[in-house]
């Protein structure tokens, strides 16, 4: 059980700041994902948790010991890496006892560790096997194992499912996530796919170039995106944006064609004037005919998915994304009304690119 | 290259076929002048055809020879040689590769040009050094004045003397930097990926348990690539061992074998026993023959590399 927390951690490269000035408190026993795009910092910011990287400013604390100075093994941490880093030349029991070797710890006492973790993890049969002759998930059980034997306070993985199949990512994040629960560790999750982000914290961070966008549990993120840019990279199919000016006498946006777009009277009345971008969940848009819409936008295409269908408008110069359970039919090049409740508009700022609430108090509410 | 051409298969047979040939027939000739008496040796036109005095040759040659000594003392310093250049170069490239310092690079070059500074090049300087290993800290003593300041503080003349001459350690020692080695050490090590060297990390594991559990297991066809080569190298060590070693005991058995051969002298000298030098030959091809069929499975495999 260990209490993580970042304060205004930094580093750079020679003179390049890759990481900015990140805070952040992981409670004993969370699970926490940080997510972003590829070059975001995300990893180089594990990386420094486990000691991979040095810091080059601020402070990491793990259970309240200061650990900037200590070698990796020395801070409690385990780390499951993408690629699994197996030692090719050992077998499936060697490698998961490897860090206990090296520990000193008397081969029966070993041995019979390396045992317990291999059941839990469905490894028994493959023991005496060398990493090369075991599948993709096999290998990623084994490189989860060696983690766990250690009994770690702390849980690190640095995309640890990015080179599974679809299918097998799925299984494996259910895995995970039941591990987590039952050695009750902390967990830090790095990962780009923004599925797994959601489905596996406690609390997500979002993380764009080198700074946090947004940490909050992935409700909160779905819900109230603090920005324009966590608004889109969260949510799949993703939100669709569109510029304004808040109108607050017909509490609407006003977009440049003259359209209006319904906003509750209270976050109308608060930003009175302001140009925002408005934000709209293509699941939260409803498709009803020409002229009853908030507006209108001419069908293009649509994806099947199954249980709904992604329909693709074009409005302007914009393409709009809706996505409907209820697959009414429409033509191509036919106009459609698009609708949506006032509640579900998400407004932000378009200068700062900040999420703009009815009051200020929910705003800081919600940026924590 | 996969290509059904009969006419052309036959060609690069013949080539090949013709190449073996090429090669084997000195070898064979050998064989052929260790396995007559001396008159038939000397026959003018020459036997090609093998004799029937092969064994008694081969027991003379290894009498007159000393050559079952000599066998020991060359062994000795072959595998001195192998062991030591392999060790070297393997702490060498684990140095180069996996620590982050601003030598790095021009430490690597400067043990790369010495691939261009064998042995022959530098047989005096390093003449010197085996004649006293300790001549380059004496120098440095003697330049910076350190040999003046405690002569004239304690009244003690500074004299560092190691000799090497008539030794294993001068034997081997010169032999024992390899650039070839540490560049092939080098090369292996890069293509270790950084996660290995980062899970070893996070195991607890440090540099020596590293090098110890990790890279020696995992450069195992490297070591014996290495091994077969600088055996054979060692083992026919000739212009070192010729200048470094006057005493008989310490005699390799390349500098031997060219005892065996006969000399013309001024003086007529003896008469040439070639069917004895060519048989002592033989004697003496065996081990590294024998060290390179046994290899040469791992040999090819650490030169190729795909062993992963």
């Amino acid at each position: 059980m260990a209490h993580i927390t970042i304060q205004d951690v930094r580093k750079s490269y020679a003179k390049t700041e890759v990481v900015h000035g990140v805070s952040l408190e992981v409670q004993s026993g969370e699970f926490v994902v940080i997510l972003g795009p590829s070059g975001c910092g995300k990893s180089t910011l594990l990386r420094m948790i486990a000691g991979l990287e040095s810091i080059s400013g601020g402070q990491i604390t793990i259970a309240g010991k200061v650990v900037n100075d200590l070698e990796p093994h020395e801070r409690g941490c385990a780390m499951v890496f993408q690629n699994y880093a197996l030692y090719p030349h050992m077998t499936v029991g060697d490698n998961i006892g490897y860090g206990l070797k090296v520990a000193g710890l008397p081969r029966a006492e070993r041995t019979a560790k390396v045992a317990a973790v291999a059941a839990s993890v469905g490894l028994t049969e493959f023991l005496d096997r060398r990493p090369g002759q075991l599948s993709g998930g096999q290998r990623q059980r084994v490189a989860m194992a060696r983690a766990i034997v250690r009994e770690p306070a702390v849980f690190l993985f640095d995309e640890p499912l990015s080179n599974l199949d679809a299918k097998l990512r799925v299984q494996m994040r259910h895995e995970i996530r039941r591990i987590h629960n039952q050695i009750s560790a902390t967990s830090v999750f790095v990962t780009h796919d923004q599925a797994e982000g959601m489905t596996l914290a406690d609390r997500l961070v979002v993380m764009n170039k080198g700074v946090i966008e947004q940490v909050g549990t992935p409700e909160e993120i779905y819900h109230a995106p603090a920005s324009v840019y966590v608004g889109g990279f969260i949510g799949s199919p993703a939100m669709n944006f569109m510029g304004g000016m808040v109108a607050p006498k017909q509490a609407c946006v006003a977009l440049e064609n003259g359209c209006r777009i319904a906003i509750p009277q209270a976050l109308a009345a608060a930003h009175a004037g302001h140009l925002v971008q408005i934000g709209l969940r293509p699941e939260a848009l409803n498709l009803v005919p020409a002229g009853m819409g908030a507006f209108d936008a001419t069908f293009d295409f649509f994806e099947e998915l199954g249980p709904a269908r992604l329909y693709h408008f074009r409005f302007e110069d914009l393409m709009i994304a809706v996505l409907s359970s209820d697959k009414p039919p429409v033509q191509v090049g036919q106009p459609m009304g698009l609708k949506i409740a006032p509640e579900a508009v998400h407004l932000f700022s378009a200068d700062t690119g900040k999420r703009l609430e009815a009051s200020q108090k929910a705003t800081e509410s919600v940026l924590v | 290259m996969i290509e059904r051409t009969p006419i052309l298969n036959i060609a690069t047979h013949a080539i090949l076929v013709f190449g073996l040939l090429f090669l084997l027939l000195p070898l064979y000739l050998v064989i052929v002048a260790a396995s007559h008496s001396l008159q038939d040796v000397v026959a003018v036109p020459p036997n090609l055809l093998p004799g029937d005095q092969l064994w008694i040759n081969l027991q003379a040659a290894w009498a007159k020879g000393h050559l079952g000594e000599r066998f020991v003392t060359t062994f000795i310093v072959a595998m001195g040689v192998m062991t030591g250049k392999i060790v070297l170069s393997c702490i060498t490239a684990f140095g180069i590769v996996f620590f982050d310092h601003r030598l790095k690079m021009p430490i690597f070059w400067l043990i790369f040009i010495t691939l261009m500074l064998p042995l022959e090049v530098r047989i005096v300087p390093t003449y010197a050094v085996a004649a006293n290993a300790f001549l380059p800290f004496q120098t440095l003593l003697d330049l910076s004045g350190i040999t003046w300041v405690i002569n004239a503080v304690s009244g003690v003349e500074v004299k560092l003397e190691w000799n090497l001459l008539n030794s294993y350690a001068g034997l081997i020692m010169p032999l024992i930097a390899t650039a070839t080695g540490t560049f092939l050490y080098r090369q292996f090590f890069l293509t270790i990926p950084e996660e290995l060297v980062e899970a070893a990390k996070m195991d607890g594991a440090g540099p020596v348990r590293f090098l110890w559990d990790m890279l020696i297991p995992l450069s195992r066809t490297n070591i014996a690539a290495l091994a077969t080569i600088m055996f054979v190298y060692a083992w026919n060590q000739y212009l070192w061992p010729l200048l470094v070693v006057t005493d008989q005991s310490y005699a390799m058995i390349a500098v031997e074998l060219s005892r065996l051969v006969p000399k013309f002298t001024a003086t007529g000298g003896e008469v040439p026993k070639w069917h004895i030098a060519m048989a002592g030959t033989l004697i003496v091809m065996l081990p590294p023959i024998v060290v390179v069929v046994a290899m040469q499975r791992w040999f090819v495999r650490g030169l190729i590399n795909t062993d992963k």
